[in-house]
C-alpha cells in the first residue's frame, strides 16, 4: 500500500508532467485566469517570440482591477492608462481566442468571483492567475495560487509551470463559531496567530468542524487570505457543500462526465496518518469578531481589545509597530471601539459574494448610516449584483445611505477612482491594510462584512454582537 | 535574460520588517503595459513626497546609497501582491541582490525571472550584513553566485544556499519558456492521458 497522502500531495501528483532529479517539476495547469493589470507584458512577450496560447479553452480573462464601478464605464473610462490596459485585454482576448467577460457582460466581475461562479473552478484542478488572491479557489479543493507576469507568459505558452513542491501545513478550526463570528474572523485570527510569514513555503489545508460548517462563500473567504498568511495556497477538501455549489454551473461537467468527476473528487481528502510539516489548531469558540489595528494583516486583535504599544512586541516588530501606530494615527491603550471611521467599503474577492452582502444587509436593515459617513457596496460580480437586487438587499443598502456600485476590485486596491483621501479611515472587508493600499496615507481596518456594516451605522469600530 | 555571475557593489540597509509590494511599487504605477522604466518609482511613497520631492531620510536617497546594487532587508521582504512590477522596479533601479531572513513566495520566484538573486540567511548573518551595509558607500560587498558566497567589506565570508535549477538559469541567463518547450512532447503526452482520465477538464 502506498504511503498516506495529504490533499495537496494528491492534487500535486495528478499534475506532474515531468520531474528532474533535484525535485524541480513541470506542473500542468488546468485553468489560467487573466486580468488586465498583470497580463499585457505577457501577451506582448508571446507576440515578440511568435508564440501562441497553448490552450485558449482553459484560459479565462476578465477586466476587474482598473474598471470604474460607476455607470457609463461600458462606453468610456476616464483614466487613460486604465483605459489602455482594459483595451489591451479586449484585444489580447480576441487575438488569442481566449474566454472573455468584458465590462458589457453581466457575468463580469472580480476574476476570483467569476471563476467559481461560472464553474471554471472545479475540485482537484490546478488554477493560477497573475494575482496573489488566486488562493481563493482553494476553497474547492483546487490547488490555486498567484504567479508573476513572467509565469503568466509561461503558462500561456506552455500550460505548465516550473515548480518545486511546498511543505504541508494543517490549520484546524475545531468546534463551532459563536454568533457574530464569520469566515473573515477565522482567517484573520489565523494570520494574527501565525503571522504573515507563518505559512511561507507551505500549502495550508484548512480543516475541522468550523470549516466544514462554512458555505462555499465562507470557505472562499478563508482560502482567499492564505496568501496574507504567507502560504503558497490554501485548500479545503471538497464535500457535499462543494458539489452542491458546482452542480449545474455553466462550465461544470454534465451527465456521465459529472458522475466520473464526482467519483474522483470524492477521493480528494487527506488520508489518515498523512504527514504535515506544521500544524496549528484553534478552538472555534475562542474566536471573537476581530479587526486589524496596524499596517500588516497580522496586526489582528479582538474588537474588545485596546491598541497595543510597540513594547508589546519583540525584534523587528517593535520598529514596525511604532511606524504602524504613527501611520494609523493611533495611541497605545486606546479602545478599538473608540476608533472613529470615515468610510466603509464592502466588497472585494475576500468579501464581495452574495452571502457577504446578506450578512451586512442583516445589520443595516431599516437603519441609516452615520451622518457624514461614506459607505459603499461593490458586489463581486454583475451576477452577485443582480441577485442582491432580486433579493431586495440592494434596496436595504440604498435606503440606509450606501452607494450601490458596479462590480470590480474597487477600493480593495484603489487602482480605479475608488480611493481613500489622506488620513481618511476605512472599515474595509478587503484583505490588505498596507500603507497606501486604499489611497495615499489612507488608513485601513480589515473587518468582516457584518462588522463593516456595524461601523457604518455607528461611525466607529463596533462589536457587531451588540447589534444582533 | 542577462547572465548573473558575480556582483560587487554597495549594499543598502532596509531593516524594516514586512516590506510589502505596495511599498516597493504603489498601485498607481501598475497601469503600465511595459516592463521597463519603473526604477524611478521604486519605493515611491517612502522615497518622495506628494510634490515629487525626495525624502532625504529615505535610505536610497542618501548620497552613499544612491547607487546601491544590494539590499539587506528585514524579515518577510516582498509580501503581498503577485505584481512582477515590484522586481521590475527594483531591477530597473539597479538592484541585483536582496538579502533577508525570509521572502514572500511569489516575490521570491519573480525575482529570479528578472535576473535578480534573493538570498535567505539566518538572522545572525543578516544582522552582520546589515551592520556592514550601515557603513555606507565604502562598504562594498561581493556576491558570488557560482561559489554561493557573500564577502563583506572586511573580508568576512558567508555561504548561502540557492536552488540549483534557479542558479543554473541565472548563471546562464536562460529563458524558462524556451527550456519548457524542449519538453513539449511530455506536455502533449500528459494532455492525451488527461483527456482520458479527466475529460471534464
Amino acid at each position: 500500500m502506498s504511503a498516506p497522502k495529504t490533499l495537496y500531495d494528491k492534487i500535486w501528483d495528478a499534475h506532474v508532467v515531468s520531474e528532474d532529479a533535484d525535485g524541480t517539476c513541470l506542473l500542468y495547469i488546468d485553468r489560467h485566469l487573466v486580468h488586465e493589470v498583470t497580463s499585457p507584458q505577457a501577451f506582448e512577450g508571446l507576440r515578440l517570440t511568435g508564440r501562441k496560447v497553448r490552450c485558449p479553452e482553459k484560459t479565462i480573462a476578465v477586466p476587474d482591477h482598473n474598471v470604474p464601478t460607476t455607470e457609463g464605464r461600458e462606453t468610456h473610462i476616464d483614466n487613460e492608462e486604465s483605459r489602455i490596459q482594459v483595451e489591451a485585454l479586449d484585444k489580447n482576448a480576441k487575438d488569442f481566442g481566449i474566454n472573455y467577460y468584458p465590462v458589457t457582460d453581466i457575468r463580469q466581475g472580480i476574476v476570483h468571483i467569476v471563476g467559481p461562479e461560472q464553474g471554471w473552478t472545479l475540485p482537484g484542478m490546478t488554477v493560477v492567475c497573475g494575482d496573489s488572491h488566486t488562493a481563493t479557489h482553494g476553497a474547492f479543493g483546487a490547488l490555486a495560487h498567484g504567479i508573476g507576469t513572467s509565469e503568466v507568459e509561461h503558462v500561456l505558452a506552455t500550460q505548465t509551470l516550473i515548480q518545486k513542491k511546498s511543505k504541508n501545513m494543517k490549520v484546524e478550526i475545531t468546534g463551532k463559531l459563536k454568533p457574530g463570528v464569520t469566515a473573515k474572523d477565522i482567517t484573520l485570527a489565523v494570520i494574527g496567530l501565525t503571522g504573515t510569514a507563518g505559512g511561507t513555503g507551505h500549502v495550508i489545508e484548512y480543516c475541522g468542524e468550523a470549516i466544514r460548517a462554512l458555505s462555499m462563500e465562507g470557505r472562499m473567504t478563508v482560502c482567499n487570505m492564505a496568501i496574507e498568511g504567507g502560504a503558497r495556497a490554501g485548500l479545503i477538501a471538497p464535500d457535499e457543500t462543494t458539489f452542491d455549489y458546482v452542480r449545474g454551473r455553466a462550465h461544470a461537467p454534465k451527465g456521465a462526465q459529472w458522475e466520473a468527476a464526482l467519483n474522483w473528487w470524492k477521493t480528494l481528502f487527506t488520508d489518515d496518518g498523512a504527514h504535515f510539516d506544521k500544524v496549528v489548531t484553534i478552538r472555534g469558540e475562542d474566536i471573537e469578531p476581530v479587526v486589524t489595528w496596524g499596517t500588516s494583516p497580522e496586526d489582528v486583535l479582538p474588537i474588545s481589545a485596546v491598541v497595543p504599544a510597540p513594547e508589546d512586541f519583540t525584534g523587528g516588530k517593535v520598529e514596525a509597530a511604532k511606524r504602524a501606530l504613527d501611520y494609523m494615527g493611533l495611541t497605545p491603550g486606546q479602545k478599538l471601539t473608540d476608533i472613529a471611521i470615515d468610510t466603509v467599503f464592502i466588497g472585494s474577492c475576500t468579501n464581495g459574494r452574495i452571502e457577504d452582502l446578506r450578512a451586512a444587509a442583516e445589520i443595516v436593515k431599516g437603519k441609516k448610516i452615520k451622518d457624514g459617513m461614506r459607505a459603499m457596496v461593490v458586489p463581486g460580480s454583475g451576477l452577485v449584483r443582480h441577485q442582491a437586487e432580486e433579493e431586495g438587499i440592494a434596496q436595504i443598502f440604498i435606503d440606509a445611505g450606501f452607494e450601490w456600485r458596479l462590480a470590480g476590485c474597487s477600493m480593495c486596491l484603489a487602482m480605479n477612482p475608488d480611493q481613500l483621501g489622506e488620513y481618511e479611515r476605512c472599515a474595509s472587508t478587503s484583505n490588505r491594510n498596507f500603507e497606501g493600499r486604499q489611497g495615499y496615507k489612507g488608513r485601513t481596518h480589515l473587518v468582516s462584512p457584518a462588522m463593516a456594516a456595524a461601523a457604518a451605522l455607528t461611525g466607529h469600530l463596533t462589536d457587531v454582537r451588540e447589534m444582533m | 535574460m542577462e547572465k548573473f555571475t558575480k556582483v560587487t557593489g554597495i549594499a543598502a540597509p532596509m531593516p524594516l520588517v514586512n516590506i510589502d509590494t505596495d511599498m516597493i511599487i504603489p498601485k498607481g504605477f501598475l497601469k503600465t503595459i511595459k516592463r521597463t522604466g519603473l526604477g524611478v518609482h521604486a519605493f515611491d511613497e517612502m522615497r518622495y513626497d506628494r510634490q515629487g520631492n525626495e525624502n532625504p531620510d529615505f535610505v536610497l536617497n542618501k548620497p552613499q546609497y544612491r547607487k546601491a546594487e544590494i539590499l539587506v532587508a528585514g524579515d518577510n521582504f516582498g509580501c503581498g501582491s503577485s505584481r512582477e512590477h515590484a522586481p521590475w522596479a527594483l531591477a530597473d533601479f539597479g538592484i541585483k541582490v536582496i538579502v533577508s531572513t525570509s521572502f514572500a513566495d511569489i516575490f521570491f520566484n519573480n525575482s529570479f525571472k528578472n535576473g535578480m538573486l534573493p538570498i535567505v540567511l539566518p538572522q545572525a548573518e543578516v544582522d552582520l550584513l546589515m551592520a556592514d551595509a550601515e557603513k555606507g558607500a565604502n562598504a562594498r560587498m561581493t556576491v558570488d553566485l557560482e561559489a554561493q558566497e557573500i564577502t563583506t567589506s572586511d573580508g568576512h565570508v558567508i555561504k548561502f544556499e540557492v536552488d540549483q535549477f534557479k542558479k543554473h538559469c541565472l548563471l546562464n541567463g536562460l529563458d524558462d519558456i524556451g527550456l519548457t518547450l524542449e519538453k513539449v512532447s511530455a506536455i502533449h503526452d500528459f494532455e492525451t492521458k488527461s483527456a482520458q482520465s479527466r475529460p471534464w477538464v
